[in-house]
This record gives structure tokens, C-alpha cells and sequence, in this order.
């Protein structure tokens, strides 16, 4: 069965003049996950979209493995899990030739696997579902932002709906409207970066196919003269194909359904069966706002920044960007922390998304090459790499995306502590398996309150803060047992080591043992205080 | 850093393997083998500062070093 996209009843006509702490604008994949991380952190929050239904066609489809854990403290982690495919491993093609494959995720005893695909439009379900239960996110279909306006206190908003048009205050407005977004082009904001003079074809086609769950990337294949192939399994028997035409093809010609038709075929043979379900051309660009805080107007995905596919950068980042504003604007809104906080999304996710738009262009340079020379290097390193392995570092069909790490945040207390390894201060916390009451667990799941939490390697003490996870070599009563010691190990602990982890788990300082006057000062750091 | 004194232990027999790598070799590929080689070299330099370096250097115009002319006064003054 084809997927069949909801339709979402229009909302009616808002009340001019309404005020409301939170509005986002855009509810596509990125505005819902910041409207639900906010609806459960208790905050009240207006979605506007000018559609009425989910994603178009399979769109971002690599969910990484630090975006599944965002998901799963969501609560949409299992969900995930069970609909989409799971893969850790890429085969990368030279010619008729595979050149190497590799694993994403070589080490066991995480709970979540380095990726998993899925159609974009499920998950934005699965998001709008959600974000009715919390029953504080006010979704308004069909209600298309068409001005805007701020100033020190508050942003005005003009909608236009099928019923009429209406304003609406906000305190602080979430810009998650797309590549193409209206708020940053209505407030003329430069977004500037590189264009990529080629041209790709995205087809989703159903099919009964021999492929296992794995990405494959192939060069210069038999069945595409010329060009890259990229293949990719989702839910319900969907691959993703793209296939890279040229910056000479012209769109219209190719979008044409059997000339796609005879393009899979080429690559599958005559004897597989598909159909097609989504077809798309792109070219793709690199470039981001120069800030994402404008005033009380913050941006988030793509509507602040833009990368191309390869490398599962672009989602991604969207989510991150929520994971990481989401809790600051909470602490915010109740005056729990200063407004200097959101600068520091600012601080965070600038350089974080410049990595991604480093990484992005570095492949695309690499899967298109500009010149004769570059493409001598290019086939050059692919050969080498089919004998020598040191040449297999070279090859990028994509570098896979990272989750950021915020070494140089204002909000991270750096180590003056010794340590030898470790999950660093700025890092996201690390899952490891662990024990709780004789039930086999995961860490992470127990740092995914939402709040600052302490994680504490000692036995449970009298008198700790409310969110203090211990962790034990031995079983104890009140702490996670660490039976295999890879929670020890990976967080470089010793008995009596303590982590601070942020909201967004990421972690804001450590120590090789409990000292409240320090703890104090990291986490006032962390809050911009 | 990058060593630009001499190092080559036989310089003669080094250029005459690379001429003779390239004999027969269409411009592509010789550019593919040329290619192949660097990768090869950087990879055993191994520090990304000296590639860099040496890429650097390598990229500057030719106008390195003294003139004919200005060699020629040199040896006149000795």
C-alpha cells in the first residue's frame, strides 16, 4: 500500500491581536520537534503552516544516531526504531567494482544503532500526534504567515487563512519555514554560501529487492555512465535512488517518468519489478544566515542554514538546532536564566553547522570533481582504495553526520581535573548498557529528564538534588548497575566522578569528585547567569 | 616542517624513474599516475602540516632562485 498522507482540517480564524509566549513558524519536521520539546517542557506553543499535511515525497530520510536519542527523550525513539531500517554499515562502487565497505557503528552496547532510515512524512505524523497529546501545542493548518514585524517586546505576526486574515503577538518566534523560508526574507536577512553547478534525481520506488539494509554509493557504475548513484532502503519496501545527472540536464526532461523508469531498470535489470512513488530534481547549495538569532526571531533547519544531502547533514542539523534552543527558551520564558541564554544558540549552533557545511561541500568537491586534475585525484583515490586501506580515508561519498561537539561554548566548563579519555565537556552524553533493579537498561534513557541532571559514579548519597542518576560498579538500591563497566569507561569515571549534563544531555562540565561550590558555578555558566 | 635542503639519497636515479613511469603514458594518464604518486607520498609523510606546506610551496611562481645573469656576476666576483 502506497503511503497515503493525512489531511489536517484547516484551523479557524485567529483572534487579532492574540498574544502567545511561543509561535513557530512552519510545521514541517524541524518546527513540530520544537514544538514538542517545548509542549513538555510545559510551555504553550502556536504552530503556523500554510499546508495542511506532512511531508511531500521521503525527504530527509538518515536519521543519526544522536538525533534518535533527541527523538527517543521525545518519546518518539521507539517508534522509530520499529518502523524505520536500521543500518550501520556502507559499500562504497568504483566502476563494476566494489571498492570497500565500512561499519558506522563498530562498537557494541549502544542502545541506538548509528542510523536509521525512514520517509520523512511518518515521522512528521508521528510528530503532530505527539504534539496534540502534550495538549498544549495549538497546530494551525492552512495559516500562512505573510508579514512580520518586531520590536523589543514582542513580534507581530500577519496570517492570511482560507477563512481571512488575522495578527498574532509572540514573545519569541521559532523561524523553521523551510529553505525557501518568508520569515528571513521578509526581514532581508543575507543567506549566502555556495551553489553546486550539478544537478540530481531523487526517485522513491517501491520494490522486492535483494538489497540489504546498507548504503551504497557507487562511482562511475556501468548502469550511469559519468555520474554517482546513491542507494538507500526505507519502511515499506521504498529505496531511495538518487542519481547524479550533470548540471547540463534539463530538469523537465528528466523528471519524466519513463525516462526515470528506464534509469532504475538500467540499474536493477529487466527482471525486477518497482514502482515509482517520488520523483524530484535538486541542485543544492551550501550557505547559512550569518546569525540565527534575530531579536526575538530565532532560526532553526533550513531556514538558517542549508547543506547538500550527502552526509545526512541537513535533518539532522534541524533537530539538533531544536534539541539545543528548546530548553534555553523554557528557562527563559520562566525566568529561570537571562535572555543572554539564546545568544548562546547562536554561539553553539553557528560553528556547529559550519562543520556541517564544511563536511557537505568537502563531499560534493569530492563526488563532483570541477577540474581534470580533481577528477584524476578522485579516481585515483577510489583505485588506490580498492587495494591499499590507507587510501579508504580519502574516499567521501559523504562523511556521515556527527553530532556537534561544544568545546568552545561559553556555556561549557572546561577540565582542570585530570583525565584520560572520556566523553569531553561539550560532547553529548554517551548511552552505555547498565542494569536497573536486575533489568537490562540503557544510560541514556535516565539522563532524558530534560532537566540539568547530575550523573554521580558512587553509591547513592542522602541529600542529592532531585535529577542525580548514581551509577555502580556493584548493585545497589537507587543506582544503575554498570555490570559491564563500559559506562565507567566511557566517561573515563572513577569512583566518585561526577558528570553535569545539560538538558540536551550534552555535557556542561566534569569533576573527579563531588564539589557543590564548582557544580554551582558550571551550572551558572551553563545558563549564561 | 618541510625539508627543502637536498635529502634525495640518488636524485639522478629518482628523475629518471619518474621520466620513465611517464614514457608511453597518454597526458590523462600520466596525470592519473601523478595522481596516484602524491597520494602515495602523502600518505607515507603522514603529517598534514607538511603536505600543506609542500603544497604551498609548490603552488609559489618559479621565479625562485637567482637569474642566469645574477648567477653569472656571482662567479665573476669569487
Amino acid at each position: 500500500m502506497p503511503y497515503a498522507s493525512p489531511r489536517y482540517a484547516a484551523a479557524p480564524l485567529g483572534v487579532a491581536g492574540e498574544r502567545h509566549p511561543i509561535v513557530v513558524v512552519g510545521g514541517g519536521m524541524v518546527g513540530l520537534t520544537a514544538a514538542l520539546d517545548l509542549a513538555r517542557r510545559g510551555q504553550p506553543v502556536v504552530v503556523v503552516d500554510d499546508d495542511d499535511t506532512v511531508s511531500v515525497g521521503s525527504r530527509a530520510i538518515c536519521y543519526a544516531k544522536r538525533t534518535l536519542e533527541i527523538y527517543d527523550r521525545l518519546g518518539l525513539g521507539t517508534r522509530l526504531m520499529e518502523k524505520g531500517v536500521v543500518w550501520n554499515r556502507g559499500r562504497v562502487f568504483f566502476g563494476d567494482r566494489q571498492v570497500f565497505d565500512f561499519d558506522l557503528l563498530p562498537e557494541t552496547g549502544h542502545g541506538f544503532p548509528a542510523f536509521v532510515n525512514l520517509q520523512q512524512y511518518y515521522l512528521e505524523e508521528w510528530l503532530v500526534e505527539a504534539c496534540h497529546a502534550t495538549g498544549l501545542v495549538d497546530l494551525r493548518w492552512k495559516h500562512k504567515a505573510v508579514g512580520l514585524t518586531q520590536d523589543a517586546d514582542a513580534v507581530s505576526i500577519a496570517v492570511q487563512t482560507p477563512s481571512g486574515c488575522y495578527d498574532l503577538q509572540a514573545n519569541w518566534v521559532l523561524a523553521a519555514d523551510g529553505a525557501r523560508s518568508f520569515v528571513r526574507e521578509t526581514l532581508g536577512l543575507p543567506f549566502v554560501g555556495k551553489v553546486f553547478r550539478d544537478r540530481f534525481l531523487i526517485a522513491d520506488v517501491t520494490m522486492q529487492a535483494p538489497f540489504p539494509p546498507e548504503r551504497w554509493f557507487w562511482f562511475d557504475p556501468p548502469f550511469h555512465h559519468g555520474g554517482s548513484v546513491l542507494l538507500h532502503r526505507q519502511a515499506d519496501h521504498v529505496w531511495r535512488i538518487d542519481f547524479q545527472l550533470g548540471w547540463d540536464a534539463d530538469p523537465e526532461v528528466e523528471r519524466d517518468p519513463e525516462r526515470v523508469r528506464a534509469r532504475v531498470r538500467a540499474m536493477l535489470g529487466p527482471d525486477v519489478a518497482f514502482d515509482l512513488e517520488w520523483v524530484s530534481i535538486y541542485t543544492f547549495r551550501c550557505r547559512r544566515l550569518e546569525r540565527f538569532r534575530h531579536g526575538r526571531v530565532l532560526f532553526l533547519g533550513d531556514a538558517a542554514h542549508q547543506v547538500s544531502p550527502f552526509g545526512a547533514r541537513g535533518g539532522n542539523a534541524g533537530v539538533q538546532d531544536a534539541d539545543n534552543l528548546c530548553w534555553k527558551l523554557d528557562l527563559v520564558l520562566r525566568g529561570a536564566a537571562p535572555e543572554a541564554l539564546l545568544d548562546s544558540y547562536d554561539a553553539e549552533r553557528v560553528p556547529a553547522n559550519d562543520e556541517n557545511i564544511l563536511n557537505s561541500t568537502r563531499s560534493t568537491d569530492f563526488i563532483t570533481p570541477k577540474s581534470e586534475a580533481a577528477r584524476a585525484y578522485r579516481d585515483a583515490v577510489l583505485e588506490l582504495a580498492a587495494e591499499f586501506p590507507f587510501a579508504r580515508s580519502l574516499v567521501n561519498s559523504g562523511r556521515l553526520s556527527r553530532p556537534a561537539v561544544l568545546t568552545t561554548s561559553p556555556l561549557t566548563t572546561a577540565d582542570t581535573d585530570l583525565w584520560a579519555g572520556g566523553v569531553p565537556p561539550g560532547a553529548p552524553a554517551v548511552d552505555a548498557p547498565v542494569l536497573c533493579d536486575g533489568a537490562e537498561d540503557w544510560l541514556l534513557r535516565h539522563l532524558a529528564t530534560g532537566h540539568f541532571i547530575q550523573l554521580r559514579f558512587e553509591p547513592p548519597v542522602a541529600g542529592a538534588p532531585l535529577h542525580t542518576v548514581f551509577v555502580t560498579a556493584t548493585p545497589h538500591p537507587g543506582a544503575l548497575h554498570d555490570a559491564q563497566g563500559l559506562a565507567a569507561s566511557r566517561y573515563d569515571a572513577q569512583p566518585g566522578t561526577v558528570v553535569l549534563l545539560r538538558p540536551d544531555q550534552h555535557i556542561a562540565g566534569r569533576w573527579r569528585r563531588h564539589d557543590p561550590a564548582r557544580l554551582q558555578r558550571a551550572m551558572e555558566a551553563a545558563c549564561a547567569c | 616542517m618541510l625539508n627543502i635542503e637536498p635529502n634525495l639519497s640518488d636524485p639522478d636515479a629518482v628523475f629518471a624513474a619518474l621520466m620513465e613511469a611517464h614514457r608511453d603514458l597518454s597526458p590523462e594518464q600520466s596525470r592519473r599516475l601523478d595522481a596516484r604518486l602524491v597520494l602515495l607520498l602523502a600518505n607515507h609523510i603522514g603529517d598534514a602540516a607538511v603536505i600543506l606546506a609542500a603544497i604551498a610551496v609548490a603552488g609559489q611562481p618559479v621565479s625562485i632562485g637567482k637569474s642566469a645573469r645574477d648567477a653569472h656576476s656571482d662567479s665573476d666576483a669569487s
